[in-house]
């Protein structure tokens, strides 16, 4: 039983990783109606600035600041040379675009800082803690606590903020939010500045798990079927998701692994994701779509 | 968003694209590269040409035509490309190799339709979702096939590497394992189906796609039969995809397992498609030549300016750059490609007497 509760935690703790990956599209999404298959690039971006910049000697915050700084910057430029150009256009298109995109920062992050594996250390320990009859580890302990504030603190601004509820105006329709004087260019860059600050956030939590490195910038493909699952539109969704993703990834390995062949966390998160598609198309979380000719 | 949805497609298929076929100038070019094809080429390509450079070309530009039909024509988006040419692969090895009885072009077709039977089953959520919605069921079959094929031996004979070889590649008794004779068969099999392709876009199947792809809600509305129409787009896609990654093991690597199918392999297609043009069967072609031109093209370049200074990991970079970069303009400034541009080209250069 302790065994199935280990897995279980385990699981819910990695699923947290997912979720801050998540989070990022969400609110891209929720903002744009842009999938952003970016999002992965950017948090290989944000990785590898912050470790080249504390590499050459710079002190861990002032790195922070300085690689929040500039993913504002390519905040802006995407909202110019990316979002602008093709306004209106196509879910589809849009999709493509940041597919493109995710190949030009990808390209451009592993030309100026190179495309060695580095090695992260936040200073958290990664030692295991007994909690009741199973262990944890102190890093993952601390990954759900940042991830909490941050859910938190993403929520307040969505839902009592100025910005956010404009945010939420662009959202819904953004015609109408632009003719009440909304700007549209402003929420539509100071959201992707955001998703890369949670881009920043996500990408030193994995970065520290696994090493600083392109693979990172995979972890964009796990995140399709956890917004599947949790809602596209939800940040509660994306968290839920990302936990139900994590969860059953481990105890499929587990129980379903010994019969089938292990390995099979690759695969099995899509075939969730399709089963609580056919059930609920719209997510958990997720507003229904409604389609009009 | 449903109302933007038509105005963008309406976009990439402007009246003049397909919807008129041009009555006599295809006819001419088809005949003079057919020409070439079989003709010209046989006779000057040196064995670096064929293997390196015009093979991998026919069988990307096949797969690239397979893709289109199923997204730029039916506007179902992909990720899953790179499976089903896996699953063409090795269904094809195994019918070569546990049917040995079976001429080669029926063992390719039965892998090309073991595709199309899992491009079926992967296009059944199509029917209930949209978008990228569908992206996570074309992204669990690349995840998955690729997991099956290193996992179960079966589908590799139990060879220790996974890895699938070119059994004999024999036709009525000729030998074509020499690089001419694969260069002939990609070439043949790649025109037949080109040729069945261009049949296809214009026959009613071709035009229940479009319409689904521009608006399925409204093609409901107006009675097209919108299951029917989405799941041949995934079978016939499929088929073709298959075929061409039976092709890409036998007459283009040799050697193959599941890795030469990842999920890279699935982003090239798709990029092939973008930078050709969504919704053009030449499209498909030039895609094709354009991104296997670049890095060849960046090589020499390099080599020329800077000799041997830059590394190739470095070269690699550059080219996602200018590949992204290309993506984003062509998407925002011509939705169809270099195809569209081309096609413009060729207008200024002939002009149609009136």
């Amino acid at each position: 039983m302790s065994f199935f509760l280990e897995t279980l935690v385990g699981g819910l703790l990695a699923g947290v990783m997912y979720s801050l990956v998540a989070l990022g599209f969400v609110l891209i999404y929720k903002a744009s109606r842009v999938f952003n298959f970016a999002q992965g690039s950017l948090l290989l971006f944000a990785a590898l600035a912050f470790v080249t910049l504390t590499e050459h000697g710079v002190n861990l915050w002032l790195a922070g600041l300085i690689t929040l700084a500039l993913l504002i910057l390519i905040a802006l430029a995407i909202e110019r040379a990316v979002l602008r150009p093709l306004t209106g256009r196509s879910d589809l298109t849009l999709f493509m675009a940041t597919l493109g995109l995710s190949y030009v920062i990808e390209g451009v992050a592993q030309t100026v800082m190179g495309s060695d594996v580095h090695a992260l250390d936040l200073g958290i320990p990664d030692v295991p803690m007994q909690v009741g009859p199973i262990q944890i580890s102190v890093f993952d302990l601390t990954a759900a606590a940042i991830s909490g504030v941050l859910v938190l603190a993403l929520s307040l601004l969505f839902s009592r903020t100025r910005l956010g509820v404009s945010l939420r105006a662009v959202a819904d329709d953004p015609l109408a939010a632009q003719s009440i004087g909304i700007k549209l260019d402003t929420v539509w860059s100071v959201v992707w500045a955001v998703a890369g600050f949670v881009g920043l956030v996500a990408g030193l939590l994995w970065g520290s798990r696994q090493g600083v490195q392109f693979s990172l910038s995979l972890v964009v493909l796990k995140a399709l079927p956890v917004l599947i699952i949790g809602g596209f539109t939800s940040i509660t969704g994306a968290i839920v998701g990302g936990l139900i993703v994590g969860a059953s990834e481990s105890l499929a390995e587990l129980y379903l692994g010994p019969l089938i062949g292990g390995g099979l966390s690759a695969w099995f998160a899509y075939v969730l994701a399709l089963a609580f598609l056919l059930v609920r198309p719209s997510g958990l979380f997720g507003e229904r779509a409604i389609e009009r000719v | 968003m449903p109302s933007s949805d038509g105005i963008d497609t309406l976009a990439l298929v402007s009246s003049r694209g397909f919807v008129a076929p041009v009555t006599w100038r295809p006819n001419w070019l088809v005949l003079a590269l057919l020409a070439v094809t079989f003709g010209l080429v046989p006779l000057v390509a040196d064995d670096y040409w064929l293997n390196a450079v015009l093979i991998p070309f026919l069988v990307l530009s096949l797969a690239g035509l397979g893709l289109n039909l199923l997204t730029g024509f039916a506007g179902q988006a992909s990720l899953g490309a790179g499976a089903l040419m896996s699953v063409g692969a090795f269904a094809s090895y195994n019918f070569l190799l546990r049917a040995p009885l079976l001429p080669l072009p029926v063992s390719l077709a039965l892998g090309g339709a073991t595709a199309a039977g899992l491009g079926l089953v992967f296009g059944l959520p199509s029917l209930r979702i949209k978008g990228f919605y569908l992206l996570a069921s074309t992204l669990g079959a690349q995840f998955f096939v690729e997991w099956a094929f290193t996992k179960y031996e079966w589908f590799s004979n139990h060879a220790s590497s996974g890895s699938i070889s070119a059994p004999r590649l024999a036709l009525f008794g000729c030998d074509l394992s020499s690089p001419l004779g694969r260069y002939l068969l990609t070439a043949t099999i790649v025109a037949l189906l080109t040729w069945v392709a261009a049949n296809l876009v214009r026959s009613q199947t071709g035009r229940t796609w479009t319409a689904i792809r521009d608006m399925d809600t409204a093609a409901a509305v107006i009675g097209i039969p919108v299951v029917g129409a989405k799941l041949s787009a995934f079978v016939v896609s499929s088929f073709i995809l298959g075929i061409a990654g039976a092709l890409w093991a036998f007459t283009y690597l040799g050697t193959a397992d599941a890795h030469s199918f990842d999920i890279d392999r699935s982003f090239q297609i798709l990029f092939i498609i973008i930078i050709g043009g969504l919704g053009s069967l030449a499209g498909s072609y030039i895609g094709a030549a354009f991104i296997l031109v670049l890095p060849i093209f960046l090589d020499r370049f390099a080599l020329a300016l800077f000799g041997g200074m830059i590394g190739t990991g470095l070269l690699e970079n550059l080219q996602k750059i200018i590949f992204g970069s290309l993506i984003i303009f062509l998407l925002a400034r011509e939705p169809r490609g270099l195809a569209a541009y081309l096609a413009r080209l060729s207008r200024w250069l002939l002009p149609r007497r009136a």
